[in-house]
């Protein structure tokens, strides 16, 4: 028998790997906001670097959320909302056409206020929903459901029960399990809009070990009201405060350390010491 | 500061103090007149939901009496011959045929048109557009019907032959004549075109209730916009897809008019679809009821009956399974 020309032929494997990206730094110059005809911000800049934990402080209702999601192309989902002034990710613009809104988002990832996984899927599904989403092949499955979950603090309580739906967790685990999502897709930046706010004490200070572990291998930029976190977990901070019937601004940006213990303007002295807001 | 402490056998504790206490709420006249009221009119639908069954029960019995199990296994409907012998076989088989046709029809159409309306037509359209839905449901059955048989049924004999051409391996939609009106595949579509609205508001509805933190999830990961209707809003409506299609089933059964407008009666069961030919008790009744009398009515209402539980238990079934899902939280159908 002449060597079979087989009847099966060995297909290759053509599964994308998913790119390994880099942390990238973003910066947002000129960036004002509206709801309607409502401005909420005002020439707002801010370069968040690379490797860097960035933290946005500063009194409810001066900006720092709708500057966030301004971060990843969240802010147009709002109906009504528009916006002035350009972010760029490594360079390029993610309001013009070189990168889709999805891509962005892809690049950009962020966890929310209120934790958010998808009750109806199990925690290592929940894991995988952004590749899910984006059609992106993962090669070997577990061995990153058991990466993102590990570096996201979540994978010792979890590891027996990957197969549980997510919305079985707890508030704390639910927010970890979210950043593991967050991180499955690989993004460069990860954007978290007061992911400790409904969260017990250890919790939190769980989530504020993830973030300092994180640090080196995505762009992390951090919404919070808690002082002490701002001062734990960043190295840099942007104090936003809005006057009265006035759109939100930075008043002062720099090392965390400065903006705690050596503020130029004396509104952040007495903000950061606890005196208002 | 000073600490009372309280004696557990002294008199702020009751004898009998670990038992629950009976609570007693004194109303007031307005509160009571209006309650009164509600529970009256409250109870009225149930009374009057029961003198219907009983009705129906005891108007049928004489015929029930005299078809017996027959009633259900007969398909012919011959009251007035000595024997008399009827049944609702038939008649129950194409009832059936014609709700399904319809629904396999308007449940897609009604998803993607729910879809449509909450995530992708403009913002300033949706009211206008969810309105116009709800207006549909209005439109008299009559003039469904009508339109039907006049306008839509001349332009669909061309698709029922094609289909007839080129799928009759499967066999419902094989034919043995050459007529193409009056089928049951006519009848679907048109009665399609009346529960669709039904089950679009339903579904629209519960679609609408789909969290926004998990929407804005699967946005924030990339997601497109499909990809979320995908991930977050049909899951969670599925309930809710489920319960508005049954609601729409339960229409599709008891359409009468539409269905009497378009159909030719028959009392055989055949699964090809397209043919002239077909039948359901709803329109069954409509268009027999004027000239019976004595077992021949009684017959009538005992399909009557037939219909009534069939579509209560759909209905109720409906109301369950949407109550039951996530989704149908605080939904009311």
């Amino acid at each position: 028998m002449a060597v079979s020309e087989s009847a099966i032929p060995v297909r290759d494997e053509v599964v994308p790997e998913q790119p390994s990206r880099e942390p990238a730094t973003l910066v947002a110059s000129n960036v004002s906001a509206w709801f309607g005809d409502r401005k909420v911000l005002e020439s707002v800049g801010l370069e968040m670097p690379a490797r860097t934990v960035t933290a946005l402080i500063g009194p409810s209702g001066c900006g720092k959320s709708t500057f966030i999601r301004i971060l990843n192309r969240m802010h147009e989902l709002v109906p009504g909302a528009s916006l002035a002034g350009s972010v760029t990710l490594n360079g390029i613009d993610i309001y013009g056409d070189e990168l889709p809104p999805t891509e962005t988002r892809l690049r950009i990832g962020m966890v929310f206020q209120k934790p958010n996984p998808f009750p109806a899927m199990t925690i290592a599904e929940n894991v995988l929903a952004g590749l899910k989403l984006s059609g992106i092949k993962v090669r070997d499955r577990d061995a990153l459901v058991e990466e993102c979950l590990t570096k996201a603090g979540l994978w010792n309580e979890v590891k027996d029960r990957l197969k549980a739906s997510g919305g079985s967790l707890s508030g704390g685990q639910q927010q970890r399990l979210v950043i593991a999502r967050a991180l499955a897709v690989r993004p460069q930046v990860l954007l978290m809009d007061e992911p400790c706010s409904a969260l017990d004490p250890t919790s939190t200070r769980r989530i504020e070990e993830t973030i300092s572990e994180l640090q080196e291998e995505v762009t992390i930029v951090i919404v919070t009201h808690n002082m002490q976190q701002a001062a734990r977990v960043s190295q840099q901070c942007a104090f936003f405060l809005a006057a009265e019937n006035e759109p939100g601004r930075i008043v002062e940006a720099g090392p965390t350390e400065q903006i705690f213990e050596a503020p130029r303007d004396s509104r952040t002295a007495d903000y950061v010491h606890g005196r208002f807001g | 500061m000073t600490v009372v402490e309280l004696d557990p056998s002294g008199p702020s504790w009751s004898a009998s103090s670990d038992v629950p206490r009976p609570i007693t709420v004194r109303r007031g006249f307005g509160d009571r007149v209006f309650r009164g009221l509600a529970v009256a009119a409250g109870a009225t639908t149930f009374v009057v939901m029961g003198l219907i069954g009983l009705f129906l029960a005891v108007e049928s019995w004489e015929a029930l009496q005299v078809a017996g199990a027959g009633f259900f296994t007969d398909s012919a409907w011959l009251p007035t011959d000595d024997p008399p012998v009827f049944g609702i076989a038939a008649l129950l088989y194409w009832t059936v045929v014609i709700a399904v046709i319809a629904l396999v029809l308007a449940v897609p159409v009604a998803i993607g048109t729910a879809l449509f309306i909450n995530e992708y037509s403009p913002r300033w359209l949706r009211g206008s557009l969810t309105g116009l839905v709800d207006l549909l449901a209005a439109v008299p059955s009559l003039v469904y019907g009508m339109w039907g048989f006049y306008f839509l049924q001349p332009r669909l004999i061309g698709l029922s032959s094609w289909m007839a051409d080129h799928l009759a391996f499967v066999p419902v939609f094989e034919v043995r004549t050459d007529k193409f009106a009056s089928s049951a595949f006519v009848a679907g579509v048109v009665v399609s075109l009346m529960v669709v609205p039904i089950v679009t508001s339903v579904v629209r509805e519960v679609f609408s209730q789909a969290p926004q933190g998990e929407k804005e999830a699967a946005l924030a990961l990339g997601g497109s916009r499909w990809g979320m209707i995908r991930t977050v809003v049909v899951p969670f409506g599925r309930g809710g897809i489920v319960g508005g299609s049954m609601l729409g089933l339960g229409r599709a059964l008891g359409e009468t008019i539409a269905v009497a407008l378009i159909i030719s009666p028959v009392f055989e069961i055949s699964p090809r679809i397209l043919e002239q030919g077909a039948n359901s008790i709803a329109a069954h009744i409509a268009l027999r009821f004027g000239e019976a009398s004595g077992v021949a009515l009684s017959a009538l209402v005992a399909a009557g009956l037939a219909l009534f539980v069939v579509t209560l238990v759909v209905n109720s079934l409906s109301t369950i399974i949407v109550a039951r899902s996530r989704s149908g939280q605080g939904i009311e159908l």
